[in-house]
């Protein structure tokens, strides 16, 4: 049996997008090295809503398989938490020692709107991949699949750039809050492929647009979204957006 | 009322052309004056919304994630299948229908599945077109790899995430719909209930989940594609969010529950290691290609698996189904672990669990090209265990992961109610009593971007949806009072569990007598078992918090408050089969090696519930299967 282990958290609370917030101490000494951070606050809320004194902890959470995106935190001071290329969802106890503590905060960005305590609004991401991250197909008439041969080298090299969850998590360790490296890595994926090519001036220039105008920053070249992301996606993205905004604007 | 399933007529596989040459269309220009409302935005959800916008129909979409992109389909690993026989090893549309309707042990309708096969070549058309970057070979044509139950290669893959990539590929082209105003979308919405106005699916309610209100759409016809309904056994491989109220809500306003006892248990799952877990992970089927299935041939062995010589291992699966070996179906594979362990020669701290052993294929191809086909999945695999696959075997065991059960529709995927469509795992229609591998996107595809663009178009231009309904109708008034007497019952119990405590009772009764095997006595149990639970919910249950403010335990409590209703339906269903078929084993009908024994002469049909008030006497319709193409035979992977 896994040795229990008792952990102190400082959790943010915060009851509505105007609420003032604050951290808040929460001690839970039940809880094993098997578990996942996830399974952690579980137990935190179990206990809150035994003991009926405040509400339980909000977090947004979906497969806890690291895919869909839906979970994202700052853990320590880092967004998902420590472990490298490991969404927050995959994150386990076993990383703690017993007696540790552990800040637990939401993405904090202007675009990312806090909704309840660690629950924010990225809505932002979806309204730019409608300016144009996809390639107008519509449904029926695509020609055989094996029409067109891709080199492995470049379908690869895109599949690097399609793996994001969109999480969030890039923005949440930028200093500038930029949404530089989720917009890039789009535009990277389908400038890649055969297929994107038809729409890849516009589609770059529309993204950007759309990106800026939600509020994210600048890129200063940081890197820190690259050394969160939970799937270890390259700031090389960044460099391919920039260089296809270019192209686009005065090629 | 009898189940008029709507097979066109003519042979096999000139039904759905016939039904193509024939279907009524509507004239673009009054497809605008149609609004359709689609529940749900996962692979089928995604596909169609996107599809009948670009028709011109008016879209409203929901979702209860805080976006499209994040529905369970994003978890699919393994791959999707289609009968290309690019890699020129003798596939056809026939073989892939066959396989389909084999592996789902006969109690599939034959039509959808021929159906299924057929379109299954366009799906990747479409998304290749889309850039979905499926794996390929060094010349750069596409590369495909074995599933179970098949015996040619017909899966396509991207690495281990095939999900995740069409799934991105269907919310891409939803959010282009978006951008050109063709969808509505509506995110963080749960759907309560159905709004049935003159016998027709006339609109939804909805619960905002971030403001708690209760909005009301009305529309010409809805198409429900939430999913499945895996998680009423709490642990699963389902996301936590994955429920069965949208469509359960549809079951007790009149549409038809179909077959809710067959329910997938995947043999390749990461064991449970404690009380306080909260969901399971797959390990993707397609590591069966090249790992080895084993457990130590003495019970009780203790030693590591790398001392344990060749000659003393028990390569179970192959050495009871040499045919098919390691990639037998999913059914046969579970069922052959949970035998294993419950003779105890299970390993791990619990005992229940096997071996998958990668060292062979380590040894044959090089840990490089090991790491490149499942690289992402041994990753996964040490991260929750902390154990490297590279070294030892993985430790699996079967879990729930997919339900091939769900509303009862017809042949145009329409509901027992008019105008009510289902679409994906939250339909019944194609997998019969076992769904095989790389089939459940293959599903959600057809339906979404092929099927529902013609089906629903006949039925509105044959006159569905016609006339002007208002979200101030009675009958809007009367849906939102339900749901919000629901909610406000919930938060008044004012009891001493929590909702994940009922859930995990629930889970467990439904796994220890609804789960792999079943028995008549433990599905009376389970019966009675459960209704009390359900009675002791709505006296001991605590739902912390308001209505009008995100609050993930009501929304939790409501959907634990379905399940809790479905989990009987499940044990009656399985108890009123009494044969067993795919999926569904029980203990009293089995073959002297102890596989499935079908009994065709008197269970050869679907069974479709009408829910009636008193939970414990739904009606049983019976859609009887006709097979004309193929003969019922007994599945052998020997």
């Amino acid at each position: 049996m896994a040795q229990t282990m008792t952990i102190h958290f400082k959790i943010w609370r915060q009851s509505g997008p105007d609420a003032k917030g604050k951290l808040v101490d929460y001690t839970l000494d039940n809880l094993n090295e098997d578990m996942s951070f996830l399974e952690a606050l579980d137990v935190l809320n179990e206990t809150l809503i035994h003991k009926g004194e405040e509400d339980p902890v909000e977090f947004d959470n979906d497969c806890r398989e690291g895919i869909c995106g839906s979970c994202g935190v700052v853990v320590g001071g880092i967004a998902h938490g420590p472990m490298k290329a490991t969404a927050v969802c995959q994150l386990h106890m076993r990383h703690y020692k017993d007696g540790d503590t552990i800040v637990v905060e939401p993405f904090r960005a202007e675009a990312f709107p806090i909704v309840k305590d660690l629950v924010v609004d990225r809505s932002a991401f979806d309204r730019i991949i409608a300016a144009g991250g996809y390639v107008s197909v519509d449904t029926g008439g695509a020609p055989d699949a094996n029409s067109l041969p891709v080199p492995k080298n470049d379908v690869d090299e895109a599949f690097d750039f399609a793996t994001c969850i969109g999480c969030g998590a890039c923005v949440a360790s930028c200093p500038n809050a930029s949404a530089s490296l989720f917009t890039g890595a789009k535009i990277a994926h389908l400038a890649h492929l055969p297929q994107g090519q038809a729409e890849r001036k516009q589609r770059v220039v529309r993204m950007v647009d759309q990106m800026q105008a939600e509020g994210f920053g600048d890129c200063s070249n940081h890197g820190e979204c690259e050394a969160v992301c939970p799937k270890q996606i390259s700031i090389a993205a960044i460099a391919k957006m920039r260089r296809e905004y270019l192209r686009a604007v005065f090629g | 009322m009898t189940l008029e399933a709507h097979v066109p007529s003519g042979p096999l596989a000139e039904k759905w052309q016939h039904y193509l040459d024939k279907a009524k269309l509507v004239n673009p220009a009054n497809k605008r004056k149609h609004e359709i409302l689609v529940v749900g935005t996962g692979l089928a959800g995604g596909s169609a919304a996107a599809s009948l916008a670009e028709l011109g129909y008016r879209v409203k979409v929901f979702c209860i994630q805080d976006s499209p992109r994040r529905a369970h389909s994003i978890a699919a690993q393994g791959g999707i299948n289609a009968a290309k026989n690019y890699p020129n090893d003798g596939d056809t549309v026939w073989r892939l229908f066959y396989d389909t309707v084999k592996g789902g042990d006969y109690r599939a309708r034959e039509a959808n599945v021929h159906r299924l096969a057929a379109i299954s070549n366009q799906i990747i058309d479409q998304c290749v077109a889309q850039g979905v970057p499926f794996a390929r070979e060094y010349g750069g044509l596409l590369d495909n790899r074995s599933f179970g139950g098949a015996q040619v290669s017909r899966t396509f893959y991207a690495r281990g995430q095939t999900g995740q990539q069409l799934l991105l590929g269907a919310y891409q082209a939803l959010e282009r719909q978006v951008q050109a105003g063709g969808v509505e979308m509506f995110p963080r919405r749960e759907m309560l209930e159905l709004v049935v106005v003159d016998g027709a699916a006339r609109g939804v309610v909805v619960r905002n989940l971030v403001t708690g209100e209760l909005e009301r759409h009305a529309g010409d016809a809805v198409l429900l594609c939430t999913g499945g309904y895996g998680n009423v056994y709490f642990l699963s491989t389902n996301a936590k969010n994955s429920n069965v109220t949208a469509a359960w809500r549809c079951h007790r306003k009149g549409a038809f529950f179909a077959n809710p006892c067959y329910t997938q248990i995947h043999p390749t799952c990461i064991p449970v290691s404690g009380k306080y877990q909260s969901k399971l992970t797959l390990m993707s089927e397609s590591l069966r290609n090249d790992g080895r299935v084993w457990v130590p041939g003495a019970a009780g062995d203790a030693r590591a698996p790398g001392d344990i010589p060749q000659t003393e291992r028990d390569y179970y699966l192959e050495r009871r189904y040499p045919g098919f070996g390691n990639l037998v179906p999913r059914d046969v594979a579970s069922r052959a672990a949970k035998v294993i362990c419950d003779d105890g020669f299970g390993v791990g701290a619990t005992g229940q669990a096997v071996y998958l052993d990668f060292a062979d294929a380590i040894g044959r191809l090089g840990e490089s090209r090991v790491r490149e086909r499942y690289g992402n999945l041994f990753e996964m695999y040490e991260r929750i265990t902390g154990e490297n696959p590279y070294r030892a075997p993985m430790r699996i065991y079967p879990a729930v992961h997919y339900t091939m059960g769900g509303l009862w529709v017809d042949y145009r995927l329409m509901s027992s109610i008019p105008g009510l469509f289902v679409l994906g795992e939250a339909n019944f229609s194609d997998h019969g009593a076992n769904r095989l591998g790389a089939s459940a996107l293959m599903q959600g595809l057809a339906d979404g971007y092929f099927i529902i663009s013609s089906t629903l178009g006949d039925y509105i231009a044959s006159g569905g949806g016609s006339g002007e309904v208002r979200a101030s109708e009675a009958a809007f008034d009367e849906a939102a009072n339900a749901a919000e007497d629901r909610i406000r019952r919930m938060l008044h119990v004012d009891g001493t569990k929590t909702v994940t405590e009922f859930h995990r009772e629930l889970g467990q009764i439904m796994w220890d007598y609804v789960g792999m095997s079943r028995n008549r006595e433990g599905l009376l149990h389970a019966i009675d078992a459960i209704a009390d639970l359900r009675a002791d919910y709505w006296e001991n249950v605590s739902v912390p918090g308001r209505k009008d403010a995100l609050n993930k335990n009501l929304e939790f409590a409501g959907r634990v408050a379905d399940f809790l209703e479905l989990g009987e339906l499940m044990a009656r269903d399985a108890l009123h089969r009494e044969e067993s078929c795919g999926a569904h084993f029980r203990e009293e009908y089995q073959t002297p090696e102890g596989e499935a024994l079908r009994r065709d002469d008197a269970y050869a049909y679907v069974a479709a519930w009408e829910s009636t008030e008193d939970a414990a006497e739904p009606v049983l319709h019976k859609e009887a299967l006709s097979f004309e193409a193929v003969d019922l035979s007994t599945r052998s992977y020997k």
